[in-house]
């Protein structure tokens, strides 16, 4: 028990000595809140707020439309399929005037609720339900526009005429990027008669490469090793977390294989990689989410499907980083005409997974 | 991992009907005790931990020199608040009961169906995968098939049973047969499963119509398990109650239930004696993947779920910490899988109300688990407890087979 006792006692001891400089602040309670009253809700799918990708961003929209209006929030992660109709469930008892709820997965539930709760305005993301309901409002995004873009700077700056893709899961929000992506190798090898091969997946057979999971970043890894090994000089993972291991097989290259991230700009939510990455494919999830929080707040809700675009920036191709050098202007330009032909209706894709507008 | 596969000792008493009540407290007394001191124990560890990641006990402990008390004060209140919220989340109320009680209905049907398997002295991991088999079977008869009330359920129920028995079967037999450790082969048909059911939901039979996301179609009203009133409580709740009362008659009262545990205790000698340790082994597996394919039927018949590649959550994994809480007993099964269900519900209540992550329930079922396998560990920091003799047995051995 002694010896217990001396344990405790340094502990105090030291804890004292770090803590001793610091002084009590004052209660700074005042400011902000300006719609202290106003209770703005969110629902994570099972990957959790911290999942670097996904639910994250859509948190960090979230949470600078509470910050903008000085709203109260309330979050709740779901940690399994099981807990989105509870989840929901609690929202709504906790008097949220807004939900958010992230993911596709979330319709069922959302609906639900909705239907049952007509006072209460919904938005739900990455999701296109076939029959709109008054208080819910859908928000897709096509990033496979951007994804088109992406496809045609890889093709422009691959140097072994091979660029690889992998996704997580086979599922209309990873498929879209892949689509996108090999679309604009296509074009590129159309406009300058190139032959730039697609590893990793084939739209037309819609069949490729995946890792079966968005969390096991070992198998990210050994995924874009793989296409690494084909003769793939650069790689674009949509694998979510799952992908950071394609970063990371890149990255041990060497600089002889470089890579473009998915969902934000990899330069800021994967920093130590950005050597390695040309440029992202963002998703605006964050915009879009915080959008439509603010828009229940402003009275000016509706529940007109938004779909994320290159035209309404909703999605886009990140800046360059430390690529902005090596990247030709000839390039640069040749990007913003393909985004201008995209948004003119000059470029048009044929992905089946982009989200049809309403 | 012990490969002690002498006999069992002082035969873990299945219920509370046991005869070893001669010396001092009955042996499930200490073992409840032993359970319920690793429950505290887990509390604290997280209280620890829920310190730990408070905000407020971070910013108090910044200017700890200052006002010292506040830092206690904020630990105190971070870790009051907090387990309330889980309480309350478990049991304050006809809601929370019944949330605790639909979120314990598949954890007992898994634990079951490891417990059984332990108790032949089986090791099923797989009850994860024969839970996702029997869910897609159970789902499909829901969703494809239009029939009357009443018979529509009781046939969905059947397909997810016989999901789940054909997955375990198929273990049973491979260890029969060519004697392929179920370990390895249930780890793997894990695998296959979650696969099958990934490449399935990318099928038009099992799509919903009008999208492109991996998503069924949710099953028919007819083939939903009947709930009470405005409650997510549904009958299957009664059904795990039912088969945990089926595995006790089976294991304590019947023939084939004797050489199973009898197979479990010592299989050289049960082969000596002249009992077939391959039909055991099959027999086990096959009841114990019915029991895995119920559970099955549960998500996707009981709570209006549609069919997900998250369908089965973590159900089959949970399923063997439940198994070990409840030391291989069926109602130990029954009385942890309540522990755990309750933990669930709460865990939700608590991270709406106080922001704590669900990840901390996680960790107080693995702490708990951890506390109940390692009983000296528990003895020693609560020296008033019992000698138990035998304890751990059921944990200890079995994983081998």
């Amino acid at each position: 028990m002694k010896k217990y006792v001396r344990g405790l006692a340094i502990v105090g001891v030291l804890t004292l000595a770090v803590a001793a400089c610091g002084s009590k602040p004052t209660d700074d309670t005042a400011g902000g809140g300006a719609n202290k009253d106003f209770k703005a809700c969110m629902v994570s799918d099972s990957g959790g707020f911290d999942d670097k990708s996904f639910n994250q961003t859509s948190y960090e929209g979230f949470q600078a439309a509470v910050k903008a209006k000085g709203l109260t929030e309330q979050k709740v992660e779901s940690k399994s399929d099981n807990d989105y109709p509870t989840n929901m469930t609690a929202m709504i008892n906790a008097k949220c005037k807004v939900i958010i709820a992230v993911g596709f997965k979330l319709e069922d539930a959302t609906d639900k609720a909705a239907a049952a709760n007509p006072e209460v305005k919904f938005a739900i993301v990455d999701s296109a339900p076939p029959k709109p309901i008054a208080n819910v409002k859908p928000l897709g995004f096509n990033t496979a526009q951007s994804s088109f873009q992406a496809g045609y700077l890889a093709a422009a700056m691959s140097k072994s005429g091979k660029v690889g893709t992998f996704g997580g899961i086979k599922i209309p929000p990873v498929t879209i990027f892949m689509d996108g992506f090999a679309e604009g190798v296509r074009y590129y090898n159309k406009q300058k008669s190139k032959n730039v091969q697609v590893l990793g997946w084939d739209d037309a057979k819609q069949a490729g490469l995946f890792t079966g999971s968005f969390e096991d970043k070992a198998k990210g890894q050994n995924t874009g090793q793989n296409l690494i090994t084909q003769g793939a000089d650069i790689i674009f993972p949509v694998a979510g977390p799952s992908g950071l291991g394609g970063l990371q097989a890149a990255k041990a290259s060497a600089g002889k294989v470089n890579a473009i991230w998915v969902d934000t700009d990899g330069c800021v939510s994967a920093a130590e990689y950005c050597s390695v990455l040309i440029s992202s494919v963002k998703k605006g999830m964050d915009v879009a989410v915080q959008d439509a929080v603010t828009s229940v707040v402003d009275n000016k809700f509706d529940n007109k499907q938004f779909i994320g675009t290159l035209e309404n920036g909703g999605t886009a191709l990140a800046p360059f980083h430390e690529f902005d050098s090596k990247v030709p202007a000839e390039l640069k330009t040749e990007l913003d005409q393909i985004k201008a032909d995209i948004i003119g209706g000059k470029i048009v894709l044929e992905s089946k997974a982009q989200p049809k507008a309403s | 991992m012990s490969t002690d596969t002498t006999t069992e000792p002082a035969q873990v008493p299945a219920g509370p009907g046991d005869q070893s009540r001669r010396s001092g407290l009955p042996s499930w007394a200490v073992q409840g005790l032993v359970s319920l001191s690793a429950i505290l124990l887990a509390l604290l560890v997280g209280a620890v931990l829920i310190i730990i990641g408070d905000d407020q006990v971070k910013a108090a402990l910044g200017y700890f020199g200052a006002a010292p008390m506040d830092t206690f004060s904020a630990a105190f209140s971070a870790v009051g608040n907090a387990y309330k919220a889980l309480a309350v989340g478990a049991l304050g109320g006809v809601t929370p009961i019944t949330e605790s009680l639909t979120a314990a209905t598949p954890l007992i049907c898994g634990g079951l169906a490891v417990s059984l398997a332990f108790r032949t002295g089986l090791f099923n991991i797989g009850a994860q995968g024969q839970l996702i088999v029997g869910a897609i079977l159970a789902a499909w008869v829901g969703f494809a098939w239009h029939l009357p009330p009443g018979i529509h359920l009781i046939a969905a129920i059947l397909a997810g049973l016989v999901g789940g028995a054909i997955w375990g079967g198929v273990v049973g037999l491979l260890k029969a047969r060519t004697g392929a450790h179920e370990v390895i082969v249930t780890i793997m048909l894990n695998y296959v499963a979650i696969y099958l059911l990934q490449w399935l939901l990318t099928t038009t039979t099992f799509k919903r119509p009008g999208r492109e996301d991996p998503i069924s179609p949710i099953v028919d009203a007819n083939a939903q398990y009947p709930q009470f009133g405005s409650t997510r409580l549904h009958v299957g709740f009664f059904l795990a109650l039912a088969a945990a009362a089926f595995v006790w008659w089976l294991l304590n009262r019947s023939t084939i239930g004797f050489e199973l545990r009898a197979v479990g205790a010592n299989a050289d000698a049960s082969r000596t004696a002249g009992m077939s340790v391959g039909r055991a082994y099959f027999i086990a597996m096959l009841v114990a993947g019915a029991l895995a394919g119920l559970a099955g039927s549960q998500q996707v018949l009981g709570t209006d779920l549609p069919l997900t590649d998250g369908v089965a959550a973590s159900v089959g994994f949970d399923s063997i910490t439940v198994a070990l809480l409840g030391r291989g007993t069926p109602l130990g099964t029954v009385l942890a899988g309540l522990l755990f269900g309750a933990l669930n519900a709460g865990g939700l209540q608590m991270q709406l109300q106080t922001q704590t992550p669900l990840t901390l329930t996680t960790v107080l079922q693995a702490v708990i688990v951890l506390f109940v396998a390692a009983p000296a560990l528990v003895r020693s920091v609560f020296r008033f407890l019992p000698k138990e003799r035998g304890v751990g047995a059921v944990l200890a051995k079995g994983w081998n087979g």
